[in-house]
């Protein structure tokens, strides 16, 4: 593997006074892999994607995207080079229609997001694009209703047809199917797995039903540590893996 | 020697001058940290106890003390209702409604006020024991700043210790930290958020009614000192007790020491002063960060 | 897979067709020429009540669109007065190059404390806003050699429009002046609401977290919305300063702040057209009222903003939706 990664992170390190959420974390993410990052509760899961987007600064270590350092860079530099993030509790234009949210998107990737003349109707290639995505997610028939009057589930999909409307190399999705019914994560998971196929995914994820299906490499987060990284039969083999991780579900 | 005396009394007058800004800001501080409100209509509750001390005092001859007494009280039960019936229903709703309702409550105050007492200011006429200078080793302070400073340190001190001492105390600390875990600790939010209004109501109406002869009462009370009471609370952090105090204390010295050195520049420096201190820690000198 | 609808590219049409002008949009335009004709003795009232439109509009920019909530707005529109009226009275009383200057000193203004204040946020953003404001009143107030201080700035000379157009004391030119003047930047307004730009600030008022994620610089965004609606309000300030030929120091002080507010939120916040709406409707209510009971007019207006706030969000124009929808829906 002497080919850049689509991510690597090398002794990427973070404390807020005692408490450390990333202790020296190296970790790789190839192109177009499926992987997936697990941890229990406090592990530094959300602390790991604040740092590699940028939201946070680390303490020391770095951050490299298709081999190119970006530890210096900010939040949305990161986004213009392909680095792109879900978030857990869905963040959407409430307000502003299906369309629009994704549009917005679109927009910003294009570098017309500071146009203050052309209408956005005149820059119609870009809301095309963004209906485009909208249609193999099921969203097209709700384009033009309000986010905030959607289903949980379908604000999930729209996170994720912003996310695409970035045109990411790198997507990080922070457990994609969260408060979501049961019912409903069926079409989420069938939108991650029709992901394009150069896009590297990694998923961060409790479910570790989900994390299985899904994922074809595990790496597992405990105390800002890697404890743990393999295959996902690998690491359902791992003896320490078993004893903190999935211990603690059998105990929920 | 004589500019050592200046300063000393510039310097206590500056002091007497923070006193009456802390009292009065300081509710508005503990308001806005607990319950997320921006209350721009605090200053009324402090004009309030103006015009009720010096309208005792001047129309029904009752002296300083009970006279301030009374209206702390008095304007303490009266925030109560308008804190139940206006102001709770906006609690963590948008800022802009907060700031208009407020922005209506100060114009109607205002106009209120211009009705019932006029357009002039109310001059506070004080006993003759405050009316003259006391010597103060070297430096001369008036009789009236000194009360105010005395009554400000007993009273800044009876409020600390009471927050910190009591079990009320304990839980406004509780709230302003995280009101979600006092409302799990099975806190009643609501009595509290009336109590601590009231509070710094009645706290408003008694900085008001002392520092009468300082800031002066007048229909336009509450909108023109309306800067100085956010300053000091943006200064001083928000949802803070001690901070507002030593940002009362640095507005209140540099006021004094401005209006005697260079009056000409007016309050202008202070105010150019807040943005410098705002732009190098925008959550306060001693907000949490 | 669901079927995808025949009308497919319907939210796409509606979607591009947004900015397309509509009739209704006239309206405005023919209210103001009817009302040059309706009522001839007004005009002075009607070219200050354009001109005030204009002050909201801008206010509607920051407000309505990029969500800061602002109380020092006075701060451009005085800056704007004082900078026509400084030149009138010293000789340069030409109104569209001194529109101009006004323009672009209230931007530097705008530009400059921008920088400072829009780091921060809510309350602290909020008491900038303030505090930027009053250093300016205050400023005015000192430097009163300048300004004229307390009694306001006097002997200001506007010269005619184009050298034909005079300003008479029936206030005709005043009346078309402000008239087209508040035209061609609500033409500038739209163009800018309906840009990519203009829905961004719309992004970052409805959720900021996610317009960082999609790799907005809404610093940048924020400061260059600020600027912009801060050269309109000094427009304004310079069209009433030309045009009533006196510059107070109210022109930057709290009240004037506030009260364009709640101009805005009488007619609507971030729709363009509460500024339409809700100026004409308070500024004919003042001067109605306040020959009546002057002391008295803010008692009922902050009667009026308190009863807004707890019954009729949203305005004029928002109850003219509900309204609407609900009438649609009985049909």
């Amino acid at each position: 593997m002497s080919a850049a990664a689509a991510l690597e992170t090398r002794r990427l390190s973070k404390s807020f006074g005692a408490l450390t959420v990333a202790n020296g974390i190296d970790f790789r993410l190839e192109r177009g892999a499926r992987q997936a990052l697990i941890g229990p509760n406090g592990a530094g899961k959300t602390s790991f994607v604040n740092l590699v987007t940028g939201a946070l600064a680390p303490d020391a270590g770095h951050i490299h995207l298709d081999g190119a350092e970006i530890t210096a860079l900010a939040q949305a530099a990161r986004v213009k080079r392909g680095l792109v993030r879900t978030f857990q509790v869905t963040q959407l234009f409430r307000g502003l229609s299906v369309l629009e949210n994704v549009t917005l998107a679109v927009c910003e990737r294009r570098g017309i997001g500071g146009d203050m003349w052309r209408p956005v109707g005149r820059h119609r290639e870009a809301v095309e694009e963004a209906y485009a995505l909208l249609e193999p997610l099921g969203l097209a028939a709700d384009a033009a209703r309000p986010v905030a009057t959607l289903a949980y589930g379908h604000q999930r999909l729209v996170e994720i047809a912003i996310a695409l409307g970035l045109a990411p190399k790198v997507l990080l999705l922070d457990e994609p199917a969260a408060g979501v019914p049961s019912g409903e994560t069926g079409r989420i998971i069938a939108a991650v797995e029709s992901l394009p196929a150069d896009i590297a995914a990694l998923i961060i994820e409790h479910d570790i039903d989900l994390v299985f299906r899904l994922a074809q490499r595990i790496t597992v987060l405990v105390q800002g540590r890697v404890l743990a990284e393999g295959a996902p039969e690998q690491i359902a083999a791992d003896q320490a893996v078993r004893r903190v991780y999935l211990g603690e579900r059998d105990r929920r | 020697m004589n500019g050592i005396a200046a300063a000393l009394g510039v310097g206590l007058h500056g002091l007497a001058f923070a006193m009456v800004l802390y009292l009065i800001s300081v509710g508005l501080s503990v308001t806005m940290g607990m319950m997320g409100f921006v209350n721009l209509a605090h200053g009324v509750f402090a004009m309030a106890g103006g015009y009720i001390v010096t309208n005792l005092i001047n129309r029904y001859g009752v002296s300083l003390p009970p006279a301030i007494a009374m209206a702390a009280v008095a304007v303490a039960v009266l925030s109560l209702p308008i804190e139940r019936l206006l102001y709770r229903r906006l609690y963590g709703g948008d800022e802009l409604d907060q700031v208009l309702l407020t922005m209506g409550l100060v114009f109607m105050s205002g106009a209120a006020a211009q009705y019932l007492f006029g357009a002039l200011q109310q001059p506070l006429r004080l006993p003759p024991a405050l009316s003259g200078g006391l010597r103060v080793g070297i430096a001369e302070v008036s009789a009236y700043d000194a009360m105010l400073i005395v009554c400000g340190v007993v009273l800044v001190t009876g409020l600390w210790l009471g927050v910190e001492r009591s079990r009320f105390g304990a839980k406004i600390r509780a709230a302003v930290d995280n009101l979600r875990m006092a409302q799990s600790l099975g806190i009643d939010t609501s009595r509290l958020f009336s109590l601590t209004f009231a509070l710094g109501s009645g706290l408003a109406a008694l900085g008001g009614g002392l520092g009468a002869a300082l800031i002066t009462i007048s229909p336009g009370y509450a909108l023109d000192n309306l800067v100085y009471f956010l300053v000091v609370v943006a200064l001083g952090g928000l949802g803070n007790i001690r901070g507002p105090f030593f940002a009362a204390l640095l507005i209140g010295l540099a006021d004094s020491a401005c209006k005697y050195l260079i009056p000409q520049f007016g309050a202008f420096l202070i105010y150019a002063m807040t943005m410098a201190i705002l732009l190098w820690r925008p959550r306060g000198l001693f907000g949490r960060v | 897979m669901p079927a995808v609808p025949t009308d497919a590219s319907a939210a796409i049409t509606a979607h591009v067709w947004r900015h397309r002008y509509r009739a209704h949009e006239a309206l405005p335009w023919a209210v103001a020429l009817a009302a040059y004709f309706a009522f001839p003795n007004y005009l002075p009232l009607a070219a200050q009540t354009l001109a005030t439109i204009l002050f909201a509009l801008s206010a509607d920019l920051v407000l309505g669109y990029a969500g800061i909530v602002t109380l020092g707005q006075a701060a451009f529109f005085g800056t704007g007065a004082y900078t026509a009226g400084i030149l009138a009275a010293h000789g340069w009383g030409e109104p569209l190059s001194g529109l101009l200057a006004a323009a672009v000193v209230a931007a530097a203004v705008g530009l400059l404390s921008g920088l400072i204040i829009l780091r921060s946020s809510g309350l602290t953003l909020l008491m900038q806003t303030l505090v930027v404001a009053a250093l300016l009143h205050e400023a005015a107030n000192k430097a009163s050699a300048i300004t004229g201080g307390d009694d306001g700035l006097q002997g200001m000379q506007v010269w005619p429009i184009f050298g034909r157009f005079e300003f008479g004391l029936f206030g005709r030119t005043s009346f078309f002046y402000c008239l087209i003047v508040l035209f061609l930047c609500w033409l500038g307004v739209r163009r800018l609401v309906h840009s990519p730009f203009g829905r961004s600030l719309t992004g970052i008022r409805e959720n900021v977290v996610r317009m960082h994620a999609i790799g907005a610089p809404v610093f940048v965004r924020r400061l260059v919305v600020y600027t912009i609606s801060a050269g309109l309000a000094g427009i304004s300030g310079a069209l009433i300063a030309q045009t009533t030929g006196f510059v107070g120091l109210d022109s930057l002080s709290l009240e004037r702040s506030g009260t364009v507010l709640i101009m805005l939120i009488i007619g609507g916040v971030g729709r363009l057209y509460g500024a339409f709406v809700g100026v004409p409707l308070y500024m004919v209510a003042q001067d109605r009222f306040s020959s009546i009971e002057p002391v008295y007019w803010y008692f009922w207006i902050g009667l009026l903003m308190v009863l807004l706030v707890s019954f009729a969000r949203g305005g004029v124009l928002g109850l003219c939706d509900r309204l609407w929808r609900r009438a649609r829906g009985r049909r």
